[in-house]
């Protein structure tokens, strides 16, 4: 199905989606309608334009690309499925995501990654190619994220407060992170070869769909960073 | 510092016969036979009051009494108020309580009264004529619309039925026990309402009770998934609770171990850690945002309900909630339960449901979107007549939780935090669990509600007022009694006389 959006707003878009026995969606002239896709499965939607807010929310299965930006809440809650984003994405991406991937070509905003997680063989991962503002992997419980600084931008890959209240999951850093300060509840190390074998398979995905050699990519120096423990607040509690 | 213990065991040594079923019953170890004196001993510093033993003891041999044993007498300096300071001296650590706020705080519910009929407008007999207590929550249309027939347009925003204005409001898998909720899930399908998941997710179990099952998403998302969010009658987002408004929530990982970390979809022996706020909702615009992500998300087919703990500005954010698209506000006040909280936040912040109730309701009126949402009123309604008494202050229907808890055995001990429930509830240690037969617990829950039933139709009755829609909002049924000008002011009710 091949459907303009410009004029259309999300609710009716999503209901023509859901209607449609179509796989294979292509949305042309998206002008930042929200939720587009959320919850859905099985299906793969291109949309052409700028996609709003919670961009595949609760997805769960569904592959979606876009050929511009996504904004705010990309993938929040998603349990499975690809988002690939021809783009920067705004705040709170993959907020509390589950399963699945998010691929994105340029930067993230605020808070990316935040409270993600992973269950059992549920290992969700996000790539950014560019660089992320601040708190990034706040609140961290499972996955991995993977920030490449691709993007020329002069500034760190990272802006403040990364990791604050990480107790799970495994973050990468194409940099050395000199002068990034990290909470004191996480463990920043270089990385080894193994841990580049990890990623590898997903810096490879990330070049089918941007371009670029994974060769070239992970022949540099990337952090890792990882909580000590699962327990960060263990504060000491009285009881009374 | 070793202080006397709170509590004593008196034993009756001439009843005992040396059963030990006290020993087998305490999971704090009070309870001990010494073979040498043929004796049953205690350790009273260990024991919380949860009246176990008493209650088990064949023989009535013990009993369970505030100890005698104080400090100096001191009005601003209480027994307790000294304890927690040395506790936290020794210890360094924040106060940890559960359930209810303890404190004499004025409860209004007992300081208003509700009218009866007499000689004109007669009462009704609830046993003789019909009595309509079910409610629909969810938005109302404020005006008809027809076909281009000329017919009516019957389509409705998504509406949740109950049976009666009581559900069982939210306690996750987690913080109470799977037969707690196999008990709720249970009655609430049996008596035509609702009970609610709370944030740790939906057991695989108990998805069959769904039509009768509020699924809850908080900030930290635990469980939440395509199935579990279509799996129940109604999605709750939780932005706060009445007993730590302000504060988030906090499984430790000794807790998130077997079933409770598959339901919470997370690894075993992770903390589980639902953040303060939501971190994508900085405003009305942006919990909107999350509302309309479940609607979509779920086709538009179920209400989407906004709860909020009862705070100063409570009127102002109920306000904002009824413009965000959701469909029902639930309000928790500050005397509601909890499995653990930081005893000062408990204990001092918030304020009373009634209170934000009354204001929320008049607030809504005066900006005339009432019908946008339906509200439910919780934290702390204790009987059939704290029920009416809502219902008139503006409610569309009540959540019970400590009540709920009481009538599967709770005995109100206040150590929930220490996950050694000895009622089986709230506690995840299988001996311990299995004390709570969820055919016993489901028809308790089922008689108290039967019983409420019959109650909030007697005062109905009484009143004249054979439909529970007609209660609602009605202040004029209520008076107040030894209540200043201002709380009758908030409250939208006269004294008793006038
Ligand atoms: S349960 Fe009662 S009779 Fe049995 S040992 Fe304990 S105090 Fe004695
Ligand atoms: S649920 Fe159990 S631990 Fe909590 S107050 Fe009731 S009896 Fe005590």
């Amino acid at each position: 199905m091949e459907l303009n959006v410009s004029t259309l707003g999300f609710s009716e878009v999503n209901e023509q989606m859901r209607q449609t026995a179509d796989q294979e969606i292509t949305l042309n002239g998206c002008i930042g309608q929200r939720f587009l896709a959320a919850g859905t499965s099985g299906k793969y939607v291109k949309i052409n334009g700028i996609a709003g807010n919670a961009l595949g929310a609760y997805l769960n299965g569904t592959v979606i690309e876009t050929s511009g930006n996504a904004q705010d809440a990309v993938g929040d809650t998603m349990n499975a499925g690809e988002i690939i984003v021809h783009g920067n994405i705004g705040d709170a991406a993959g907020y509390a995501m589950r399963g699945g991937k998010i691929f994105v070509q340029g930067n993230a905003g605020y808070r990316a990654g935040i409270h993600m997680k992973a269950y059992k063989e549920k290992v969700p991962v996000m790539v950014i190619g560019g660089r992320t503002g601040s708190f990034l992997a706040e609140y961290q419980a499972g996955g991995i994220i993977i920030v490449l600084g691709l993007t020329e931008s002069g500034k760190p890959i990272v802006s403040n407060f990364p990791c604050t209240g990480m107790h799970g999951g495994k973050l990468y850093l194409r940099s050395d992170c000199e002068g990034i300060h990290f909470p004191h509840q996480v463990h920043k190390r270089k990385a080894t070869a193994e841990d580049l074998a990890e990623i590898r398979s997903f810096v490879e995905e990330f070049c089918e769909h941007f371009g670029g050699s994974a060769d070239e990519i992970l022949n540099a120096e990337f952090t890792v960073v990882m909580p000590d423990s699962g327990n960060p607040y263990k504060q000491m509690y009285v009881a009374n | 510092m070793n202080f006397y213990p709170e509590f004593e065991v008196v034993r009756n040594d001439s009843r005992c016969i040396r059963c030990r079923v006290c020993e087998r019953q305490c999971a704090n170890e009070v309870h001990w036979f010494d073979a040498d004196g043929k004796v049953m001993l205690s350790d009273e510093s260990k024991c919380v009051n949860c009246q176990r033993c008493v209650t088990l003891c064949p023989t009535r041999a013990l009993k369970i009494v505030k100890s005698d044993c104080r400090l100096r007498e001191n009005a601003n300096y209480s027994d307790q108020t000294i304890k927690e300071i040395y506790r936290q001296a020794e210890t360094g650590g924040v106060l940890l309580s559960s359930m209810g706020n303890p404190n004499p705080l004025p409860v209004y519910w007992d300081k208003i009264l509700i009218n009866a009929s007499q000689v004109t407008n007669p009462p009704i007999d609830p046993l003789r004529e019909p009595m309509e207590t079910r409610v629909f929550l969810g938005k109302k249309p404020d005006h008809i619309t027809r076909n281009p027939d000329g017919s009516l347009d019957t389509t409705l925003s998504p509406q949740l039925s109950l049976s009666m204005p009581v559900m069982f409001s939210a306690m996750s898998y987690g913080s109470i026990s799977y037969n707690a909720h196999a008990s709720l899930a249970r009655a609430a399908t049996e008596l035509g309402i609702c009970y609610n998941t709370g944030e740790g997710g939906l057991h695989e179990d108990f998805y069959k009770y769904g039509k009768n099952t509020i699924v809850q998403v908080a900030s930290g998302r635990f469980g939440v998934h395509k199935d579990y969010l279509e799996a129940g009658a109604a999605i709750e987002i939780k932005m706060g609770q009445g007993a730590k408004p302000g504060i988030g929530g906090h499984l430790p990982g000794t807790k998130a171990v077997g079933d409770v970390a598959k339901t919470r979809m997370i690894p075993e022996g992770s903390d589980a850690i639902s953040p303060a706020p939501h971190h994508d909702i900085y405003s009305i615009e942006d919990l909107r945002q999350l509302v309309y992500s479940l609607k979509e998300a779920t086709e538009y087919r179920l209400p989407v309900i906004v709860k909020v703990a009862a705070v100063h500005n409570i009127a102002a954010i109920a306000s904002g909630i009824a413009r965000s698209g959701a469909d029902i506000i639930a309000i928790d006040g500050f005397r509601g339960g909890t499995g653990a909280a930081p005893t000062r936040i408990r204990d001092n912040v918030g304020i009373p449901i009634e209170l934000a109730l009354a204001a929320v309701d008049q607030r809504l009126r005066d900006e005339g979107i009432r019908n946008n949402v339906s509200i439910i009123c919780g934290g702390s309604v204790r009987s059939a007549a704290d029920v009416v008494k809502a219902i008139a202050l503006g409610a569309d229907a009540c959540y019970i939780a400590t009540a709920a808890c009481l009538a599967m055995g709770c005995h109100l001990c206040r150590s929930c935090h220490t996950g050694k429930c000895n009622w089986g509830i709230a506690t995840q240690r299988p001996d311990l669990v299995k004390r709570l037969n969820p055919d016993i617990g489901s028809q308790r829950l089922v008689n108290l509600m039967t019983a409420w039933r019959h109650e909030i139709k007697e005062l109905m009755g009484g009143m004249g007022i054979n439909s529970i829609e007609s209660l609602r909002g009605n202040r004029l049924m209520l008076r107040g009694v030894g209540l200043t000008e201002k709380e009758l002011q908030i409250l939208g009710i006269s004294h008793a006389g006038e």
